[in-house]
């Protein structure tokens, strides 16, 4: 026999998710997260899951693991001392910073300037210069260049990065540079801009590539760490993977080598879960919305693809990086609202219970009223909840809700609860929207895949503000991230900056080009032993019209290069509807231009089969636990309160009504009902058609 | 007056509307808004919009007033002034400052405005301007720093309907695009801007059919209440019945050899509501520096000073207009006559920034910044290729400096950054990709940021070589008149450029110039000024200073007006410190100034040539047209 492992580490828990290769069955565990060294969690859990499963860690063959320690580094500021080498003159590229100052007109008042990621005390500047062209102006001044490292060696950097001008062009003063290195600071980590983010714009390649430096120590450490921990249990044939930001699988060296490209390891997770999850509901296209206690995560899935972005953010820090284009809200369950005097409007968040005090029904000191709270006051949320951990206080829910009525002119407890969930969710489908909308998709053609500990108790209402249904809450909403980290594919991706009118360009030397960066990405799937048969290629293109500072990615075929210019029309014309898609207009008298190229490869998909729940008929009362009250439209109502593990497969329940399991609590409203799906799924729609 | 043509009948009906709903509505604005940015920053072409974001969005009510948006334009004296009829599809441009009444306030601003529909009905306006690089008339980037009229200022477009319901005016359009020397950014630029402003129009649509268009005009009225009620309690709060406060800022010279001009603004609060008044302003200037400002656009500075402070998250709109009344002479540097020139507004725009500053501030001391990188300075460079594969083909650079954020309440000024709203430098790389230029510097400048307990942010220089023979041109500021520290803090230091010729000879450049030739292998350092300093600089932490000098943001010299004696490497000698500090306290006067604006004027204007190796100019002169 052999087992793939899934692995999500969380803030709070760490989920496992064991999945018998040939079979398909999976055996989940949870245990609690350890900050200090998160691989102790994660192998108590995989302990836990094996000893389930009656199965002997040996068996393991692979490990999957989606990670937030590169995200945890920048958000706890915890990353590595960071030397920077810049080229003569622009020593300052960080403390400039492209001179931008966020928020509106006065914003500059207010704003608080972060420190550069990379100290300017520990940023030194070369002679040696290459042009726009790649041609070497001065060439690399080698002995400056030791005498500058010698200052960083000082300094006792911990990892050091190189960003010279027009380094995207050519590489070879960063390639030498990092020669010297190794001489002057032997052992310290160097990342290099033209290998991080060989593309133009001096400040955001430097950035990406100082942001990659200063959570390499961290994220190898890591690494090395689980590792040994998996070597040392005796699950030394287990390979072990981690979860890009794009949703693709790495082995663990290449993740250590190039840690930009997992800041967003975690929130891809819970994207490529959604996706398995839907998939077997039989859906392809898609919103995920994933609510947890501080923050809310919404992405766009079409045709099973989630959209890629190349921009990462992880608080203050935005960088250059290939990753599902996740949007993320500041606002989740724990978001507190207020009433600021002087314009007495309703705000919530962006300030936050936190995980202590937490919302005041956790009755742990809270007294400010939180999103929770609201739901709790509504009756959304169950005090007596089955198998909680958490007992809820209403009454102390209620007398924070109490505030927001003092300070408006809203009536009544429960008015003012609905007008925080309200606001909250507005704030959600305003997420949606930057997705989907601004996107230029119609929300109504996708469903709505919700999870995350809150996200199944606002789904039902988000799903009206959209038009998107059926709002889908997978089985486990808990442990999604883990079913993603278990269930996709090993990937790689080639990229190459290649600025080119499309005048300049053939079908042949495009075709060859793209054939070229597909080599390379092969050849890492190959070094993992998988074979030509089982890969999948994809190409893609960035292109703009000539003067344009933004791309649009677009698909190829690279069957469509006929050496006849076939190749290049289909990238013109598709280029230009999704030009008129998104702005609604064309430039008919500039000419393409070809930005950046790639090409991706797949490993095959995991066999992984899912959950079938037995037929059960439509009446769900077998699952009925008991009835409560709901306030919802202004008046409360009665609702069914179902145990979900007791839910069969079409059984359909009625709103209002709340289902309750281990980790997550869903609410679906009057006029809404949800059938059970033999996957697992709660597929939820409106029953009155509008 | 426009005549707005709408099928509906009846009016809408006045709703209350909850608290929740007035959210909703100001959420789904706000993003509206930022779409806005998004869709004509993702498809423009002039590097000064694609990479500077030099634009400006706006969504209006149905009389236009601001519901959401930041500055720098006015629907309602755009409709007051124009003459026609106004139907669904219509969309109205306009570039000229003088037939809009100053809705915008230079020809390089084109304007969109446009009617939002629902029903048969206006429920609101959209509207945007960006800055065309270029417009015509006799100097690349249309800004002439010695222009005397508009009619030198390249093509002034009056407002008229660019789709008239829905269908463009190409023979126009074809007629404006011949006057400019980058037809094809103008197009894209305005197809962004219109783009924009039809993405906010079905925004706006989208939300009255989820709420009604009752509930959304209501609910506009109830946000401008909101921001009435907030600023008659602010107004209150802050100024004393009847007392008056007064500032004044300069802007150095005119560009044809005058000045400095005073700008003067006071303020009064009677009862409820506040005068401005700007009388006592220098005279409209001969040159082409004059900012041509309506009443609404002052109201709009004003307010976000006050309002953004005391709820950030609030989305500020025109409600509380009724509550300031303001004057602006006639005939003034603010409301020249026509025709006088205007393409050089920049600085008075920037220094408007610093009057409301020093203006407010006086009285409350969370508001009170030194004073900061007040402008944006223009560098443009243009020609032919004169080799290689491009041979012949026309370059043209507009692109805007930044500098020193002052010394603030919450801290330090940033270095080298910018006031403006979501503006950003051009990268290095993305110049020397597409123009013949190598960049040799771009760095801030050490000892530039006025000392301060918050020191001021460091100016910027930025050292161009040119790679092929062109004209370029400037338009800077303060070289002359400093940037002012407070409550103790010093003025930063003050701009200056200069050319290292390829012929080994340096050429002081002046603070506005154009058509200044440069040969392949010349040199320009243009160096922008630092913020003014807050709070007293003896009292800054000495390893702070230390670092800072280990930074290289501060000399081991520049640490002696902390009082700070250190080593290169920001090692601090604590016994010489204290000691330099006790002499510096001793010596100095006390209490130390609220504002400190360097040497008088008349000491600034005797010293000007040796000091910044150019001529002090004449004194403003009042001729009219």
């Amino acid at each position: 026999m052999s087992y793939r492992l899934g692995v999500d580490v969380g803030g709070t828990f760490t989920d496992i998710l064991l999945v018998n290769e040939e079979t398909g069955e999976t055996f989940g565990a949870k245990t609690s997260s350890t900050p200090a060294d998160q691989s102790i969690g994660v192998l108590r859990g995989i302990e836990m899951a094996c000893a389930k499963a009656g199965v002997s860690l040996s068996e393991v063959t692979h490990v999957l693991h989606g990670t937030t320690a590169a995200t945890n580094a920048v958000l706890e500021g915890k990353g590595a001392k960071v030397g920077l080498v810049t080229t003569h003159g622009f020593r300052q590229v960080l403390q400039i910073a492209r001179s931008f100052v966020p928020g509106g007109l006065a914003g500059w008042i207010i704003w608080p300037k972060p420190e550069p990621l990379a100290a300017l005390e520990n940023t030194v500047e070369v002679i040696g210069r290459i042009d726009a062209s790649g041609k070497v102006v001065t060439a690399l001044d080698e002995a400056d260049v030791r005498g500058q490292l010698k200052k960083l060696k000082a300094a006792e950097v911990e990892a050091l990065s190189v960003s010279l001008i027009n380094s995207y062009t050519n590489p070879e003063h960063e390639l030498r540079i990092a020669e010297i290195a190794r001489e002057e600071l032997p052992g310290v980590p160097v990342s290099l801009s033209s290998t991080v983010l060989p593309e133009l714009r001096e400040y955001e390649r430097t950035i990406t590539t100082v942001a990659n430096a200063y959570v390499q120590p961290e994220v190898a450490r890591y690494m090395h760490n689980l590792e040994a921990q998996l070597e040392k249990s005796g699950a030394a044939n287990g390979r072990l993977y981690i979860l890009k930001s794009d949703g693709g699988l790495t082995s663990a060296r290449s993740a250590a080598d190039n840690p930009v490209s997992v800041m967003m390891s975690g929130p891809a997770g819970g994207v490529v879960g959604a996706v398995w999850v839907a998939e077997q509901a039989g859906f392809e296209d898609f919103l995920t919305f994933d609510m947890g206690g501080t923050s809310t995560d919404v992405a766009l899935v079409q045709g099973l693809q989630p959209r890629i972005g190349r921009e990462t953010t992880v608080g203050d820090l935005k960088v250059r990086a290939t990753s599902v284009d996740v949007r993320t809200v500041g606002a989740g369950g724990g978001s507190l609202a207020h009433v600021p005097a002087l314009t007495q409007a309703l705000r919530v968040g962006p300030q936050s219970a936190g995980a202590s005090p937490g919302p005041a029904a956790y009755a742990a000191g809270g007294t400010e009223p939180a999103v929770t709270d609201a739901n709790v006051v509504l009756g959304y949320l169950p005090t007596d909840l089955a198998g909680g951990e958490i007992t809820l206080d209403r009454e102390a829910a209620k007398a924070a809700v109490q505030k927001i009525v003092d300070a408006t002119s809203l009536a009544t407890v429960e008015e003012a609860a609905a007008g925080i969930i309200d606001v909250v969710n507005e704030n959600m489908f305003g997420a949606l929207r930057l997705v989907s909308v601004q996107q230029g998709f119609d929300p109504r053609d996708f469903a709505l895949v919700a999870f995350g500990g809150a996200g199944p108790l606002h789904a039902n209402a988000i799903g009206v503000l959209m038009g998107s249904w059926p709002v889908i809450i997978p089985p486990s909403p808990g442990v999604l991230c883990a079913y993603g980290d278990a269930t996709t594919s090993v990937r790689d991706e080639s990229v190459r900056t290649w600025i080119r009118g499309f005048g300049d360009l053939s079908d042949d030397s495009l075709k060859e080009a793209f054939e070229e960066r597909a080599r390379n990405a092969v050849a890492t799937l190959h070094a993992e032993g998988i074979s030509d048969e089982e890969i999948a290629l994809k190409y893609s293109a960035d292109v703009r019209y000539h003067g344009q500072g933004f791309e649009i990615p677009i698909e190829v075929d690279l069957s469509l290069f006929d050496g006849e210019g076939g190749g290049l029309a289909a990238l013109r014309t598709a280029f230009d509807v999704e030009h008129q898609r998104l702005f609604s207009f064309l430039l008919e008298n500039n000419e393409h231009e070809l930005v950046t190229m790639r090409a991706t490869a797949t490993g095959p998909r995991p066999n992984v089969s899912s959950l079938t729940l037995a037929e059960g008929g439509t009446d769900p009362k077998a699952a009925l636990t008991s009835t409560t009250k709901i306030y919802v439209s202004g008046k409360w109502e009665e609702a069914n309160v179902y145990d979900r593990t007791k839910l069969l497969a079409g059984n359909v329940v009625a709103g209002p009504a709340i289902v309750t399991e281990m980790d997550s609590t869903t609410l679906i409203l009057p006029q809404h009902a949800g059938t059970v799906h033999p996957s697992g799924s709660i597929l939820i729609r409106p029953t009155t058609s509008n | 007056m426009a005549r707005l043509i709408q099928t509906a009948t009846g009016s809408l009906e006045a709703i209350d509307v909850d608290v929740v709903t007035l959210d909703l509505v100001e959420n789904a604005l706000r993003h509206a808004r930022y779409e806005m940015d998004e869709v004509l920053l993702r498809t423009a072409l002039s590097p000064g919009i694609r990479e500077q974001h030099d634009e400006f969005p706006l969504i209006g009510d149905p009389e236009g007033k601001m519901v959401v948006g930041q500055f720098g334009l006015s629907i309602p004296d755009f409709l007051e002034n124009f003459d026609g009829d106004i139907e669904e599809g219509d969309v109205l441009l306009t570039s000229d400052p003088y037939s809009c009444g100053a809705a915008i306030s230079h020809a390089n601003d084109w304007l969109i405005v446009m009617p939002i529909y629902y029903e048969g009905r206006i429920v609101g306006w959209s509207s945007m301007f960006g800055h065309m690089s270029d417009v015509g008339g006799k100097t690349p980037a249309s800004m002439p720093t010695d222009a005397k009229t508009i009619f030198e200022e390249g093509v002034v477009i009056p407002p008229f309907k660019l789709y008239n319901k829905g269908v463009l005016a190409e023979d126009s359009l074809r007629i404006i695009l011949n006057q400019v020397r980058t037809p094809d950014w103008n197009r894209a630029d305005l197809n962004g801007l219109v783009a924009a402003c039809r993405t906010a129009g079905r925004r706006v649509q989208e939300i009255c059919q989820r709420f009604g268009a009752d509930t959304y005009v209501s609910a506009l009225n109830a946000l401008m209440d909101r921001n009435y009620r907030a600023m008659k309690t602010l107004l209150a709060m802050v100024f004393k019945d009847g007392e008056t406060l007064e500032f004044t800022d300069y802007i150095c010279d005119d560009g044809v050899g005058y000045g400095p001009y005073e700008l003067k603004l006071s303020l009064t609060r009677n009862g409820d509501k506040v005068l401005l008044d700007f009388s006592g302003s220098s005279p409209q200037a001969q040159g082409p520096i004059n900012y041509f400002i309506n009443e609404n656009l002052v109201r709009m500075f004003f307010g976000i000073y006050m309002i953004t402070v005391a709820d950030p998250q609030i989305l500020w709109n025109d409600g509380f207009y009724p509550l300031v009344d303001v004057i602006i002479p006639e005939d003034s540097f603010w409301k020249p006559k026509y025709p006088a020139a205007l393409n050089a507004r920049n600085h008075g725009i920037g220094r408007v920034f610093d009057l409301f500053g020093g203006l407010l501030g006086q009285t409350n001391p969370d508001l009170l910044n030194a004073a900061g990188f007040s402008s944006s300075p223009h560098f443009m460079y243009s020609g032919n290729y004169g080799q290689g594969e491009r041979e012949g083909e026309w370059f043209q650079l507009y692109s805007i400096g930044f500098g020193g954020i002052p010394g603030r309440p919450i801290g330090d000024g940033p270095d080298g950054h910018s006031l403006w709203p979501s503006f950003v430098n051009i990268p290095c790389e993305y110049l020397e990709s597409y123009y013949p230029m190598l960049i040799e510097r771009w760095e801030t400048v050490t000892d530039t940021g006025g000392a301060g307990l918050h020191r001021g942010g460091n100016g910027v220089d930025v050292g161009y070589r040119f790679l092929e023979p062109g004209t370029i041109a400037i338009h800077d500021d303060r070289w002359l008149t400093y940037p002012w520290g407070v409550n103790g803090g010093e003025p930063g230091a003050r701009g200056t450029k200069w050319i290292d010729r390829v012929d080994g000879t340096r050429e002081i450049v002046a603070s506005k110039v154009i058509d200044v030739p440069v040969s392949p292998g010349d040199v320009l350092h243009f160096v922008t000024w630092g913020g003014g300093g807050w709070g007293d600089p003896l009292a800054r932490d000495p390893e702070l200073v230390g670092l800072e000098v280990r930074r290289g943001l501060i000399s081991t010299e520049g640490a002696k007006r902390y009082g700070v004696v250190c080593d290169e490497d920001g090692a601090v000698d604590h016994a010489a410190t204290e000691q330099l500090r006790s002499e510096i306290d001793t010596e100095r006067t006390k209490p130390l100034p609220t504002f400190n604006m360097g040497p008088p004027l008349a000491t600034i204007l005797a010293n000007c040539l040796e000091e910044t190796g150019l001529p002090a100019p004449r004194p403003p002169i009042h001729k009219r047209w």
